[in-house]
């Protein structure tokens, strides 16, 4: 995959921070994901698998990120983001972007109803199974671009 | 011909100790003590240690070296600052004590009004500030650089934290002594402490020594180096790792029960042994000091007692417990007090095990199962030291002890908490003649005489006990 200008970050490389949360070990996409966005240009900061919720955060504020993109891929989502945005309020990373994706939720459900619940957790977007990395490259560069135009807060 | 000789000086809080190393046979010559005058004129007491050493010896070499460590007038005290506690923070924390500091306290996120007025209450020597990874946080390094340059704290500050934040935090700063050294965490999770740690040093060898008033003692010392735990540790690191071709013994721990505190040092990765282990938390530094501030034999008895329970500090020491209660009370009105009889000695013995056994422990590494959808898996935090095969014991209570390996058998693995990582089957040596912190400081100049000598005279727990006997029959 070529790095496409069109998603390159401005000047100074936006920071990401990825991970597969909780229990979850399945890294494989999460790994392709970090792998993309680096080449997209942005700094990466992977936590890897097995990564519980406060480790994101804790990391997030040491690297002043600009984004969390949660995975998670064994059907325990829902339970492991509960109170996620919450922690980023208390760490003071009020208006950080929040993406989480993968396979959400165990057994069939309409996917507008499963985005509806993570999206009520607080999270900026939530990713359907099997979503492509070029999706989520697109996602992050129109809410960069937005957050340019309107910033909810000044960062320090 | 004279043999070329080093004169190792150790000015601590209690007493002024020296060692005369002959480096041409590498033996040594003679040990000297005086009293510990920093509260006055530290040359006193230093003169008075020369004397006995003169004693000793019938004339004095001249010394081509005169190198001191100190740990008088409180040791070198360090306050560090970082953001996230588990990150930055615990980075900066492992930095000082790395460069043999004393923790008088550890902040994270941003200081408050309170906060400066508790660190200005401590009163630090130095100062280290931490936060964000390069690139990363600012504001929150920026604050606290604020806060300290419009404070009136004027000790000396080592800034490493986010390198881009430097050039605004140095004006925030103004006015204050203030270096710049590498971040101790350039990368998220990356621990960098080695250019924070030469920066302290550099510092204390500049600016502490002569704050403390231990360089009026120059006529008689050329330079003091490093606080007396770093020595040690210098000392520590060249028994491991040997110099040159001169192989050393491979992963080693020391450990130094006192007075206030329990030091423990390791040398060794400390990475899992087992396959499949996963290793969570910051990464662990190869050299690593910990400092228990709780498990000291006189200023902390009552605390060693309350960790440890009364009833099991009676029955190591087969007390009743009355009697435990009622010394332990003595003990912290008078710290000085050296053990007078059998019932103290006992008491004494049993507060070093318990010291020794809970300071292992915690400078050791532990796993935990976590269970995965999966199956169960391994996790791992802090060092792996169930392999190290050599564990040191020096300080005075060990070098004192009747039964060194008593004391040292207690740091070894307990079968009934497998989760703890300590050794599992060291062989155990006893730095009876204290004389690590002088290798170490010999370390630099002369590594392979001080290599040898620590070699030489660091002895196995029974051969000491032959000796003992020996010297007595
Ligand atoms: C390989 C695999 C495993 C391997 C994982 C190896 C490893 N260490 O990675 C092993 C065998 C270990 C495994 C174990 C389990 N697995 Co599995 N596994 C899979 C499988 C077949 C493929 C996953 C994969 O790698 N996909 C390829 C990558 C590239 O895709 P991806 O992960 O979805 O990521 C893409 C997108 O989702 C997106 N994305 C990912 N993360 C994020 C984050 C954000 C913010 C965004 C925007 C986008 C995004 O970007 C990626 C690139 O396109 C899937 C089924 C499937 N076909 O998806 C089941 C699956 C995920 N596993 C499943 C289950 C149930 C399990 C187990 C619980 C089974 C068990 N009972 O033991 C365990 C759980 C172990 C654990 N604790 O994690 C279920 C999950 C059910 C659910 N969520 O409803 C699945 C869906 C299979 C199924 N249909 O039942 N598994």
């Amino acid at each position: 995959m070529m790095p496409d200008p069109e998603r390159m970050p401005a000047t100074t490389p936006r920071t990401i921070v990825t991970g597969v949360i909780g229990s979850d070990t399945h890294i494989v996409g999460n790994r392709i994901l970090s792998m993309a966005l680096e080449k997209a240009g942005y700094k990466v900061v992977a936590l890897g698998a097995l990564t519980p919720a406060p480790e994101f955060v804790k990391a997030a504020v040491e690297t002043n990120a600009d984004a969390i993109l949660v995975s998670s891929l064994y059907g325990q989502g829902e339970l492991d983001c509960r109170g996620f945005r919450e922690l980023c309020i208390e760490a003071g990373l009020d208006a950080i972007l929040l993406y989480v994706g993968g396979n959400l939720i165990v057994g069939k459900h309409p996917w507008d109803v499963v985005e509806r619940i993570f999206l009520d957790m607080g999270f900026d977007r939530a990713a359907a199974p099997g979503m492509r990395v070029e999706t989520v490259l697109d996602w992050l560069a129109q809410d960069f671009a937005a957050r340019e135009r309107a910033p909810r807060r000044q960062a320090g | 011909m004279h043999a070329a000789a080093a004169l190792l000086i150790d000015f601590g809080s209690t007493y002024t100790k020296l060692r005369a190393i002959d480096l041409d046979r590498r033996i040594v010559l003679a040990s000297g003590q005086g009293p510990s005058t920093v509260t006055t004129d530290i040359s006193v007491g230093m003169r008075v240690a020369l004397e006995d050493l003169r004693r000793r010896l019938g004339r004095l070499p001249r010394f081509r070296y005169r190198l001191g460590s100190s740990s008088a007038a409180g040791g070198l005290r360090m306050v560090t600052v970082g953001l996230v506690r588990e990150l930055t923070a615990e980075a900066a924390r492992r930095a000082a004590l790395g460069a043999g500091a004393k923790l008088v306290g550890t902040y994270a996120y941003r200081l408050t009004a309170a906060d400066m007025a508790s660190i200005q209450g401590l009163g630090p020597d130095i100062l280290l500030l931490a936060g964000g990874t390069d690139g990363g946080n600012s504001e929150v390094i920026l604050h606290n650089a604020r806060m300290l340059g419009s404070g009136t704290l004027d000790c000396p500050i080592v800034y490493a934290g986010n390198r881009a934040a430097w050039d605004a935090a140095k004006d925030l700063l103004a006015g204050k002594m203030a270096v710049c050294a590498e971040n101790v965490m350039p990368e998220f999770n990356v621990l960098n402490i080695e250019p924070a740690r030469a920066a302290i040093r550099e510092i204390f060898l500049e600016r502490i020594v002569h704050a403390k008033g231990i360089d009026r003692a120059r006529d008689e010392c050329d330079a003091v180096l490093m606080p007396t735990p770093a020595a040690v540790m210098d000392g520590a690191r060249l028994l491991a790792d040997g110099h040159g071709s001169a192989s050393g013994l491979g992963d080693l721990v020391v450990v130094d029960p006192g007075g206030a505190t329990t030091d423990v040092h390791s040398v060794a990765s400390g990475q899992p042994r087992v396959p499949g282990v996963v290793q969570r938390g910051l990464p662990e530094p190869r050299v690593k000091r910990t400092v228990e501030g709780d498990l000291g034999m006189r200023h902390n008895a009552a605390a060693i007692g309350e960790m440890a329970g009364i009833p099991a500090l009676a029955a190591d020491a087969r007390l009743p417990e009355g009697t435990v209660s009622r010394l332990i009370g003595e003990l912290a009105q008078d710290v000085d007090r050296l053990p007078h009889d059998a019932e103290e000695r006992a008491l004494d013995r049993a507060l070093a095990r318990a010291a020794l056994r809970c300071a292992m422990k915690r400078h050791c590494g532990s796993v935990e199962t976590v269970y995965t959808a999966f199956g169960p898996a391994t996790a791992q935090t802090g060092k792996d030291l169930s392999g190290v095969e050599v564990v040191v014991g020096t300080g005075g209570v060990i070098a004192h002890s009747r039964a060194p390996l008593e004391l040292l058998e207690t740091v070894v693995a307990d079968p009934t908490e497998p989760e703890s990582l300590r050794p599992r089957d060291p062989r155990f040596l006893v730095d009876r003649e204290y004389l690590l912190y002088a290798c170490g400081l010999l370390a630099g100049a002369e590594p392979e005489a001080a290599l040898e000598l620590a070699l030489k005279y660091l002895k196995p727990p029974t051969e000491v006990l032959a000796d003992d006997v020996a010297a007595n029959g």
